[in-house]
């Protein structure tokens, strides 16, 4: 499903207002609530973590300095899970909006600028 | 002793002539893409028909900078595990970018940042403070880039003090470097517009990557693929020990019997933490990338392309830093640059001379070199691409000519600009020599931070905001960075600050502004807003469904 139809030539223009109309729709509110119930606990989330490993690699080095096999330490193994903590949060992001996000905003989209029961 | 001393004539000369390669194909790219570039989506945006692959590749060369590859490269092989600190910022920024900014941005905004800050405002003034706040961030970020390339080109050449090559001594081959880095940007950004420097930034990351890909593998093969080994290694020719692997050696260090400094030097660590993880998603030239493909979901796509290739990157730079600390040392780094810019092509060299004798050794030099050069290249390029584009779209269109301008007219005004930005950064450069490279770029993500982020997020999510916000909470945000700059150890009163120490006019005790300048930032916009009665609830639900459905959202361009 896209999110931006392309019939043949671009869609017929929609005008600002009745954008704005859309705004107070059930549909869009729950749209925005999809959204924003993924984002903000995700934002939230990780600024913590990034913000956790900060503070540790400045006031808790004797605990980033402990070493877990061989040389491989906790301060090592602490910024990779950053690296994997962020490729876990696009992927998650990534596969929450394709479920829950996507078909839902083309299926707005497309009422804009089609009009209603002209569904694809 | 220093390696690329030892360096023979045949490999600058191998070092020359895959640079120029490197070159001409840009250029024969920028040629082509010039024949498809007809009005201003063109130019400002590549026609909005990238794939999320190619604009996330763009990203990734856009972002991956001579500070990214050379700086981070050096501090892991002079400080150890600090430079990780760095990468590990600069990648968790791109959530910022992913979850709040990158798809709302696509479907509200035009060709720049500014279209989405003056969505609901007054275009004037809000316009003009982007302009400003754009001009300003791309403009140290550029600097950076350039200062770093002039270095360069005289250190890879082998050029030393006392030394001559083709003629030219180190300062010559410097500004001849800068002029060159300069030259080549606006023929870039001029003639191919946003799709020719979108084309040779795919180009040129792919060589970064494959070179830092390629080296990272020599690396490894020489441990056998063991980490341990290879850290083990780094540790004890630093000569630091354990210390070497763990965070601490040049951010947040504590310094003995010194409690106050001790403080002020791990929130100065806090604070460069915070301007790296804010200030991706403020910088211009990345913004103005999303809109170069059809639509939010393609935005999302490349973003993820972009975290990707960037975030392998950053793994390889892991590897080669702390490579080049075990097998080039400290010692030989700083004799060639004290600020270990070139520990990763001096590894190139010595990793290749144990693979297969000097000529190997040449043949990886002039490859990590070239690397280097398409690093600086591309981010150069994409960073005069966004301050033309916010010149002639914000400044010029919407301020001047209150928005009666044509598109050619736009176009036009575009490519001046670009040669004027890019003739102004080619004399600054020359004369901003003495600065440093990674400070420039910590202050650039720092302005980034406290003046554009803060003001985006509040247009995109806050019904409230205003005028009198967007302009306070960009100014405040701006100002508070410089200014507090201006007032720290970095610019005077320190052995090694910008004055000297002979000037001292420092009371902000910390380098990076961050942690100070971005709640300011936002403190200003929220200030700003609340001191308005203006209010335009209709135009934020305009906005608001626009950027989440990408209804009346700019479409691609069909030729």
């Amino acid at each position: 499903m896209a999110t931006t139809p392309m019939r043949d030539g671009p869609p017929p223009a929609v005008t600002d207002e009745e954008l704005a109309a859309m705004h107070d729709d059930p549909r869009f509110i729950d749209l925005k609530r999809r959204l924003f119930r993924f984002i903000v606990p995700a934002t939230i989330g990780f600024l913590a973590w990034y913000l956790l490993y900060v503070i540790l690699s400045g006031y808790a080095r004797d605990f980033m300095g402990t070493v877990l096999f061989g040389n491989i330490n906790v301060a090592l193994v602490f910024g990779l899970l950053q690296f994997v903590s962020t490729f876990g949060i696009a992927w998650a992001y990534s596969r929450h909006t394709a479920r829950e996000f996507d078909p839902r905003a083309a299926e707005l989209h497309d009422e804009l600028h089609y009009g209603e029961g002209e569904k694809r | 002793m220093s390696i690329l001393a030892q360096q023979t004539e045949t490999g600058r000369t191998l070092t020359l002539v895959l640079f120029l390669l490197m070159v001409v194909a840009t250029v024969v790219i920028t040629i082509w893409a010039r024949n498809h570039t007809r009005d201003a989506t063109d130019f400002h945006s590549g026609g909005r028909g990238f794939k999320s692959w190619q604009n996330g590749f763009a990203i990734a060369s856009d972002y991956m900078s001579a500070a990214s590859f050379l700086g981070i490269a050096g501090i892991l092989a002079l400080s150890g595990y600090d430079g990780f600190l760095y990468s590990i910022g600069f990648l968790v920024a791109w959530l910022v970018a992913l979850l709040l900014v990158a798809e709302l941005l696509r479907n509200s905004g035009r060709f720049t940042m500014a279209d989405v800050l003056s969505f609901r405002m007054r275009q004037r003034p809000v316009r003009t403070a982007a302009a400003v706040s754009t001009m300003t961030v791309s403009i140290f970020y550029l600097l950076a880039q350039m200062v770093g390339a002039g270095a360069l080109i005289a250190l890879l050449l082998g050029i030393r003090e006392g030394e001559t090559f083709l003629g030219m001594n180190a300062e010559v081959a410097s500004n001849v470097g800068i002029v060159f880095v300069g030259l080549l940007m606006i023929v870039y950004v001029a003639l191919g517009g946003m799709k020719g420097t979108t084309w040779v930034q795919i180009f040129q990351a792919i060589v970064l990557l494959g070179g830092a890909a390629l080296l990272a593998l020599l690396v490894l093969t020489e441990y056998g693929f063991n980490i341990s080994n290879l850290l083990g290694d780094a540790a004890e020719a630093s000569g630091i020990g354990a210390g070497f692997l763990e965070p601490g050696q040049r951010y947040g260090v504590e310094v003995p019997g010194d409690p106050t400094q001790t403080m002020w030097n791990k929130l100065d660590l806090i604070s460069l933490g915070l301007a790296l993880v804010l200030g991706t998603a403020g910088l211009p030239h990345i913004l103005i990338r999303f809109y170069t493909v059809p639509d939010s979901r393609s935005a999302r796509k490349s973003v993820n392309w972009g975290i990707g290739l960037i975030g392998s990157f950053y793994l390889l730079t892991l590897v080669l830093g702390f490579g080049a600390a075990a097998i080039v040392g400290a010692e030989a780094i700083t004799a060639q640059n004290p600020a270990g810019n070139t520990a990763a092509p001096q590894l190139a060299q010595a990793v290749g001379d144990n693979v297969g004798g000097s000529t190997v050794g040449a043949v990886m030099l002039a490859i990590i070199a070239s690397a280097a050069f398409a690093a600086i290249l591309s981010t150069v390029a994409g960073l005069v691409i966004a301050s033309s584009s916010s010149l002639a779209h914000d400044l010029y269109n919407s301020v001047i000519r209150r928005g009666a301008a044509t598109d050619r007219e736009e176009v036009v005004v575009a490519k001046l600009a670009a040669i004027g930005v890019g003739v102004v950064s080619i004399v600054l450069a020359i004369y901003a020599q003495s600065l440093n490279v990674a400070f420039l770029v910590a202050l650039a993500f720092a302005m980034a931070a406290s003046a554009n982020l803060p003001t985006l997020l509040l247009s995109l999510f806050w019904k409230r905001f205003n005028t009198a916000g967007a302009v306070a909470g960009i100014y405040g945000g701006l100002i508070a960075a410089v200014g507090l700059v201006i007032f720290s150890p970095v610019f005077s009163g320190a052995p090694n600050s910008l004055l000297g120490e002979g000037v001292d006019i420092a009371w902000f005790p910390m380098s990076n502004p961050g942690l100070v300048s971005i709640p300011l930032g936002l403190i200003c916009a929220v200030v700003g807003t609340l001191m308005s009665s203006e209010s335009k609830p209709e135009r934020f639900a305009t906005l608001q469904v626009r950027a989440l459905t990408g209804a009346g959202s700019e479409r691609a361009v069909k030729h």
